[in-house]
């Protein structure tokens, strides 16, 4: 042997890992079939899909009727009548919005889709992103409102999923650096930044969301100085705002709290500015510290735009209500609902997937 | 030592401590400090935890604020004023312990931040600088790697290239060598031995002897926030006056 006589350290050869823990019968025995408590967790789940799901299979998919009027869908009284979402589908996007100005909606949704998609395609990086989607707030509520040479539609008339994504996007692109605002001065040395900074946030954190929306509908309106008049609409996304921030900013706060001191003592000690170092060093590493609970406020938000129901408004829920109501298409509430389950879950998990995209985009992301 | 008389030619003090005292509370850290630092000087200071001696340096770039006395800074004293603390900031160059670099950026951007940002450096100029001082430090080939990706030994030497970054005058060093294994020691030493001799002011808290002894002008010693003993390396090693300074480098020493 070489390495005893001349006394050289020679290390062994990395070995690859035994083989032994794949093939899928094990994967089997380790995730469904470890010890009596799974098995029998796993055998009441395939129990309780097989009874439910054939079922809804039929009713969804086989016996569906997906085209035809009312006298169609009464033949088949045991499958889905589909095309009465088809019949009602004008009304569930844009609600009441003018026939002849929808065609704004259709533009509004091309280019909204085209922003996104080159977001998640990466193709809109840094400044030029900040700004595309720090404009979407504006260009949306003029492409719906009308007004510089576009007929003037009021709010009232605005509705179905339009309205619940327009109150959804505005209020996750405003609310984020409001939140984030008040997550740096809650954050800061200065007491009266501080105590300013808590106050609000718990003062909001501490009231439903359905009595900020009435208190945005029904009493703002008296605070405000005569002659001063902001629409209904606009209020409730100001309510909405001002809720979701104080719950962003606590978030925030959870990521600026996770910075070690050291970062702020690094960039202080190279020069760089109190201003410069949040925005350059402590900002971006909190939140990505912070993203999953950030993205489950945005989804939260989303979700919670189906409360402006209560004050009149007739988002994307509101509309499938109403149109279960039709005299002329009664007793298709289980359809309407079903799709409306449907559209939240495909946009809340897309949001989701986009979340975790972006976890598995940072090179220096723990989750990997 | 030749560095000593060398520069004792030039008579202006970098740094100047008069008098200077701090307190955390009602715990008096700092006591009665005076110190003068000549440029190109190069100074170690030691002392058991708790004495005070990373308060000291961390008092000369502002990060920690002093109560009692006056620190010059080139002549300059350090006051609240927010532009006079950040102007001798850019001056005084500090190498942390625990390394501080910016973990969300490439070696090279944590390098150029500083020079672009409070410097108002063009990009070019300031990658330029970088991968040259990440050479100096001989890690020029990990500049697109993240911080986490690199070895404690390397990230101290990006944090030492990125304090080089601003063209300081004086470098601070806080136990730079104190997080690491001991085999990454030594690279870190080698690269700070380097700096030394290319005539940079320097402060260094460390309880590396053998570099105290080698590359330092001074060795100053420090116990319950004075200064007891400062002297050349040679006299202070072989003969301390004060019993403290004896019994603690009996301790260092012995084990």
């Amino acid at each position: 042997m070489n390495n005893s006589q001349n006394n050289i350290f020679h290390p062994r050869p990395s070995l690859p890992a035994p083989r032994h823990s794949k093939g899928a019968l094990h994967w089997v025995k380790t995730n469904l079939f470890n010890g009596w408590f799974n098995s029998i967790l796993t055998l009441l789940a395939v129990a309780l899909v097989s009874f439910t799901l054939p079922g809804f299979i039929q009713w969804a998919f086989i016996k569906a009727v997906w085209v035809g009027d009312t006298e169609v869908c009464k033949l088949s009284d045991d499958g889905a009548c589909w095309s009465f979402i088809d019949a009602k589908f004008r009304v569930l996007m844009v609600g009441v919005y003018p026939e002849s100005e929808s065609w704004r909606a259709v533009v509004g949704t091309a280019i909204f889709g085209a922003i996104i998609v080159a977001t998640v395609a990466n193709w809109l990086t840094g400044k030029v992103l900040l700004v595309a989607w720090l404009l979407v707030p504006v260009f949306g509520y003029f492409l719906i409102g009308g007004g510089f040479g576009l007929k003037e539609v009021d709010p009232s008339l605005w509705g179905g999923l339009m309205l619940s994504v327009l109150l959804a996007t505005v209020g996750i692109i405003v609310s984020i650096p409001v939140g984030i605002l008040l997550a740096l001065g809650r954050f800061s040395g200065t007491p009266m930044i501080k105590a300013l900074s808590i106050a609000v946030i718990e003062l909001v954190r501490g009231v439903p969301l359905i009595t900020i929306l009435f208190m945005a509908s029904v009493m703002m309106p008296l605070f405000l100085p005569p002659g001063f008049i902001i629409d209904n609409m606009l209020r409730i996304q100001i309510g909405m705002i001002i809720f979701s921030s104080a719950y962003i900013a606590e978030v925030v706060r959870g990521g600026l709290n996770a910075i070690p001191k050291g970062q702020f003592e690094a960039a202080s000690s190279l020069g760089i500015s109190y201003l410069k170092a949040i925005w350059l060093i402590i900002l971006p590493q909190a939140l990505r510290h912070v993203l999953p609970p950030l993205i489950g406020r945005c989804i939260a938000l989303f979700k919670d735009t189906s409360l402006v129901i209560v004050v009149g408004l007739l988002d994307f829920l509101g509309m499938i209500k109403n149109s279960s109501l039709d005299s002329q298409w009664l007793g298709y509430e289980t359809e309407a609902y079903v799709f409306g389950a449907f559209v939240y879950w495909v946009i809340c998990y897309s949001l989701s997937r986009y979340g975790a995209l972006l976890e598995a985009r940072d090179p220096t992301s723990h989750s990997k | 030592m030749t560095g000593l008389l060398l520069n004792t030619s030039s008579n202006n003090n970098v740094i100047e401590f008069d008098r200077v005292n701090k307190w955390y509370g009602d715990f008096h850290v700092l006591k009665e400090i005076n110190l003068s630092v000549k440029k190109g000087e190069r100074i170690v200071i030691c002392g058991p935890s708790g004495s005070g001696k990373s308060t000291l340096i961390r008092c000369i770039n502002a990060l920690e604020e002093h109560q009692g006395g006056h620190i010059l800074i080139n002549g300059v004293q350090l006051d609240e004023q927010e532009k006079s603390v950040m102007a001798i900031r850019r001056e005084i160059g500090m190498v942390f312990q625990q390394f501080n670099l910016f973990p969300h950026m490439t070696i090279l951007e944590n390098l150029c931040l500083a020079p672009i940002w409070a410097n108002h450096l063009p990009e070019i100029d300031a990658q330029a600088l970088a991968k040259k001082l990440l050479k100096r430090v001989g890690i020029e080939d990990q500049a697109a790697k993240y911080p986490g990706q690199l070895s404690g030994g390397q990230q101290q030497r990006v944090a030492i290239a990125r304090a080089l970054c601003m063209n300081p005058k004086v470098l601070l060093f806080d136990e730079p060598t104190s997080a690491l294994d001991p085999e990454m020691i030594k690279e870190v030493l080698d690269v700070m031995t380097e700096l030394a001799e290319s005539g940079i002011t320097m402060i260094c808290v460390t309880h590396e002897m053998g570099f105290a002894r080698s590359v330092a002008d001074r060795v100053i010693f420090m116990d319950g926030g004075e200064i007891v003993e400062e002297n050349d390396p040679e006299t202070f090693f072989k003969h301390p006056k004060m019993d403290r300074t004896q019994k603690f480098l009996g301790q260092l020493i012995g084990h």
